[in-house]
């Protein structure tokens, strides 16, 4: 997966990914999509292109559990959120829906970088800068439920959860 | 082993003991839906194809985030989750009946459940020494159909409250002063956990004014140990059965300890547009901020005591031009308690005006949004850019009483002058 760089700051909250004033709108989640991250950077949701990276500071995601922040963040095509923290919430609503959320040292990243993510090998490459940010495992049930592409997808194939 | 409040309530539905650290699965007693998270958890269910719910007595939907509704497309969402509550035979909390967690601490929440909810704030069910967290759509599916959710035990932070509050203090200013002072990632993925005089001193609604707080520092959850008050609470509320007593342990391990002399607090305000930015009310940032609406009510400050500690300040007096004041009740029974009592007329007498019991403004989609410019100082949870509205307005959070005094002088206001 590669695409640009989207930088975005520290504390983006679910407010300003999925406007509560657009609420009416979360049974209709393609026109939902054409306001995502509207009020932290208005020019994201015409210029993204698919497979392309948001990138935020630290604790991405705060706020309510609106599983609609990063479903719109991954309709827009994004390939991933890399962050130097994320909201638990947010955090666990990325891996349920099948959208890599990894944790890494973002500052080193410039806006419009072009990135690459090895999920295998736990590196997101900035080949613009030639370098490799390496982020910390996830728990084993946590990759595999990304893998599966969602926490849907996981349980019919589990039939439950498996932990270890 | 010795446990913190987290371990030992996790330990109890992992069936087995669990330290911080590990990854368990977990029985959950109870699971929750809202309006605005509901429709997708509904799609999530049928999705799963596992059947509509595993225990519909111990599921709920709450209409709450738009109460009556405003917009057709949610009002359609509405007939969907009324739908489900019917086909599934879970509970369903409609129109008018006031805030989830709110509803749920008068007629279900009790010490020892585990609870989850497709809602951030569902973390305010620790006040009752619930484990209560907030998740999304997609989890609370999960937890509706088969009746159980993975986790990681929590590292916990053990919060000591000392000393008493001076007059014109509530429990609003300590969790205000706590998140000011960690920040707002600053229990992130952690348990909170609250012991000390003043925290004992502390009523059920009290209480959950700090728990439902807790997700604003990035807590996984607020716990309190179930006491004489707890039980009070359940007594008055006709579920004097629901209570058992829960104690952390002696000698469990914190993350860390943070010790709060409560006699040295003022009352706090957050400044736009985050909860941790925080300033004493008397600091020179609070002089001359005009406040053009005053807003009472929210999960956070939504029971009796709350309306009443801004009456006391409002009694006889009234808002300033320019100001609207505009209040919530949290639930139907506060607003019946807010009737019969004469707050209502204390209310309407200072220029107020009332809404339906439910969510009201504090999400952001009807009954007092804001202006553009315009400034709201509100008992609310969060200020984040965007929250009650509107994207170009500044939202200040504080206690009910400094929203009242706020509101009788049309800026923000120590109500300490008016007690």
């Amino acid at each position: 997966m590669s695409g640009k760089a989207w930088k975005f700051g520290d504390n983006i909250s679910t407010d300003l990914i999925a406007a509560g004033r657009y609420a009416h709108l979360r049974t209709n989640l393609p026109e939902l999509a054409k306001h995502v991250l509207e009020d932290a950077r208005d020019e994201f949701r015409t210029g993204v292109k698919q497979g392309d990276f948001v990138v935020g500071g630290r604790n991405f995601g705060l706020g309510s559990s609106r599983e609609h922040a990063p479903t719109i963040i991954k309709m827009a095509g994004t390939s991933c959120v890399a962050a130097k923290s994320f909201a638990r919430i947010f955090f666990r609503n990325c891996i349920n829906i099948g959208l890599p959320a990894v944790r890494v040292d973002t500052d080193r990243i410039d806006d419009g970088d072009e990135l690459e993510l090895d999920l295998a090998a736990g590196v997101l490459r900035d080949r613009t800068k030639g370098m490799e940010l390496s982020f910390p495992p996830m728990p084993k049930v946590m990759t595999d439920i990304l893998s599966a592409g969602g926490l849907v997808p996981y349980l019919k194939k589990n039939k439950g959860f498996k932990l270890a | 082993m010795p446990l913190t409040l987290a371990e030992k309530l996790i330990s109890m539905h992992a069936g087995r003991e669990v330290r911080a650290g590990e990854l368990t699965v977990v029985k959950v007693d109870f699971a929750y839906v809202q309006d605005w998270t509901g429709p997708l958890t509904v799609d999530k269910i049928a999705e799963l194809g596992a059947g509509l719910s595993s225990a519909p007595s111990h599921t709920a939907v709450f209409i709450d985030h738009a109460s009556p509704s405003s917009f057709r497309e949610v009002s359609s969402g509405h007939v969907k989750l009324r739908e489900y509550a019917r086909s599934s035979g879970c509970l369903l909390h409609d129109v008018g009946e006031g805030v989830s967690h709110l509803v749920l601490g008068e007629k279900i929440t009790a010490p020892g459940m585990l609870m989850v909810g497709a809602d951030s704030h569902t973390c305010q069910g620790g006040a009752l020494g619930a484990f209560a967290t907030g998740m999304g759509s997609t989890d609370i599916a999960v937890a509706i159909a088969t009746g159980e959710t993975w986790m990681l035990v929590p590292e916990a932070i053990r919060v000591e409250v000392t000393g008493r509050l001076k007059p014109g203090v509530y429990s609003k200013d300590i969790i205000l002063y706590l998140i000011g002072l960690i920040g707002s990632d600053g229990a992130t993925y952690q348990s909170l956990e609250f012991f000390g005089e003043t925290i004992e001193s502390l009523s059920i609604p009290g209480r959950t004014t700090i728990s439902s707080m807790a997700v604003e520092a990035g807590g996984k959850c607020g716990l309190f140990e179930p006491d004489g008050h707890t039980l009070e609470w359940l007594r008055e509320n006709g579920r004097e059965g629901d209570y058992r007593e829960i104690k952390a342990d002696r000698g469990a391990h914190y993350a860390r300890v943070i010790k709060i002399d409560a006699a040295s607090l003022e009352p706090m305000v957050s400044f736009p547009h985050m909860v941790d930015n925080t300033r004493p009310v008397s600091h020179p940032d609070c002089r001359n901020v005009p406040v053009h609406q005053a807003y009472l009510g929210s999960t956070t400050n939504g029971y009796f005591e709350d309306f009443e500690a801004a009456a006391k300040v409002l009694k006889g007096r009234h808002a300033a031009p320019g100001a609207r004041l505009v209040i919530t009740p949290g639930t139907k029974s506060v607003y019946r308690k807010m009737m019969s009592s004469g707050l209502m007329d204390v209310f309407l007498d200072a220029g107020g005006v009332i809404n339906s019991p439910g969510c009201g403004a504090c999400p952001g989609s009807h009954e007092g949004i804001l202006g553009d410019g315009e400034n709201c100082v509100a008992s609310i949870n969060r200020n984040f850019k965007g929250r009650m509205g509107n994207p170009r307005a500044f939202v200040y959070l504080a206690s009910p009483a400094t929203v009242a005094a706020s509101a009788i002088e049309g800026k923000l206001a120590d109500p300490r002058r008016y007690l």
